[in-house]
C-alpha cells in the first residue's frame, strides 16, 4: 500500500494563491474598483476597499449601487472561474505561475444579473461571497451576498446567470 | 434644449447630478439629453474598465453602474421627481459584449411614478443602434425628506 506523499503546505499555498493572483491580477476592472479576494481553502471572500471614487451619493454619504452591483457581478464570475479551474490546479494541470491574459482559462459570461439593494452602503470597506446554486456545463446560477459591518446584515444581495466556457477537452 | 423655459432648468439639475456623483464622474459619465423622466448618458471605453483581458471587453460591471446612474438620473428628471431617490432593485440583461473602443450610450425612462416607488426601463447601445448591448429594469425608492432614503 503506496499512498501519495503528502504535498509541503507551503507549496500547495504558493499554487493556490498564485493561481488566484494571476485570475484577478488579468482583469484591469478589478483594479479600478479596488476589489481584492480573501482565500481560505477553495472559499472565497471579495473586499471592495473603501475609495472616494465609490461614492454614488455624497449628502448621505453612500456607496454608487453601480459600484455595489460591479463588486457582486465580479465576485460572482471569480467564484465561478475559480471553481472551473481549481480542480485543473490541483492536479497541476495549470501551470499557476505561467498564467497570462492568453493562456487563461476563458471567463464565464453574465446573462443576467438581479440586484436587491436592502440598505444604503456605508463609506468603508464591503464584502461579499457567491453561493454558485448551480454549475451546469452550459449554464450556471450564483447568488451573491454583500455586507459591510456585520455578516448578518446584508446591504445588498444578488442573482445572476451565467454562459460557462468550454471545456477544453 | 433652448426654447421652453423648464428645460434648461432641467439639463442644468440633470448635470448637477451628475457631476455629484463621484462614482459617475470616475466612469467618465456625461448627460446627453434630458426629458421629463428620460435621459440618456454616455460611457466613454476605458482600457481601465476592461473586463476580459483576452478581448478587451468593458465589464458589464461598468454597464451596470452607467444603467443605474440614468436610471436614477430619470426619476429626478420625472415631473413628480422626489428630493432623493436609491435603487431598490435593478435587474440587467446583457445581450452581447459591447465592441472595444466604443463608447456606450443609456437611455432610461421613468414610466411610472406611484406615491411608493419609481419604475424605471433603460437600454444601451454601442455605435451599432440596432443592437442593444443591454437592458435594465429598475425599481426606486422616493423620499421628499432630504439626506433620507
Amino acid at each position: 500500500m503506496s499512498r501519495k506523499p503528502v504535498e509541503p503546505l507551503h507549496i500547495v499555498k504558493q499554487r493556490r494563491d498564485a493561481a488566484l493572483k494571476a485570475l484577478v491580477g488579468s482583469i484591469p476592472y478589478i483594479e479600478f474598483l479596488g476589489v481584492e479576494f480573501d482565500r481560505h481553502g477553495d472559499e472565497l471572500t471579495g473586499i471592495m476597499r473603501y475609495s472616494d471614487h465609490l461614492i454614488g451619493n455624497p449628502v448621505l454619504p453612500a456607496l454608487h449601487g453601480g459600484a455595489t452591483a460591479a463588486f457582486m457581478e465580479t465576485v460572482a464570475v471569480i467564484e465561478l472561474s475559480w471553481r472551473f479551474f481549481w480542480e485543473d490546479i490541483e492536479a497541476g494541470k495549470i501551470d499557476a505561475s505561467a498564467l497570462t491574459p492568453e493562456t487563461m482559462p476563458r471567463l464565464p459570461k453574465t446573462i443576467d444579473f438581479s440586484i436587491d439593494y436592502l440598505r444604503s452602503g456605508l463609506p468603508r470597506d464591503a464584502y461579499a461571497r457567491a453561493r454558485i446554486n448551480r454549475f451546469g456545463r452550459r449554464y450556471a446560477s450564483v447568488h451573491v451576498e454583500a455586507w459591510q459591518d456585520h455578516r448578518e446584515k446584508l446591504f445588498a444581495q444578488a442573482t445572476g446567470h451565467f454562459l460557462m466556457p468550454a471545456r477544453d477537452e | 434644449m433652448a426654447g421652453e423655459s423648464d428645460k434648461p432648468t432641467l439639463a442644468q439639475i440633470a448635470a448637477q447630478f451628475i457631476n455629484a456623483i463621484p462614482h459617475s464622474r470616475a466612469l467618465g459619465m456625461e448627460i446627453k439629453d434630458v426629458e421629463p423622466g428620460l435621459v440618456r448618458i454616455t460611457m466613454p471605453y476605458d482600457a481601465r474598465l476592461v473586463g476580459d483581458p483576452r478581448t478587451g471587453v468593458m465589464h458589464g460591471g461598468a454597464v451596470s453602474a452607467l444603467m443605474d446612474t440614468c436610471c436614477g438620473a430619470a426619476v429626478i428628471s420625472h415631473p413628480k421627481a422626489p428630493v432623493t431617490t436609491a435603487t431598490l432593485d435593478l435587474r440587467i440583461d446583457y445581450f452581447r459584449p459591447a465592441t472595444p473602443g466604443q463608447t456606450i450610450l443609456c437611455e432610461a425612462h421613468c414610466h411610472l411614478m406611484t406615491r411608493s416607488a419609481a419604475f424605471v426601463r433603460a437600454t444601451a447601445w454601442d455605435d451599432d443602434t440596432d443592437r442593444p448591448v443591454a437592458a435594465a429594469n429598475g425599481v426606486f425608492t422616493l423620499s421628499n425628506v432630504k439626506g433620507k432614503n
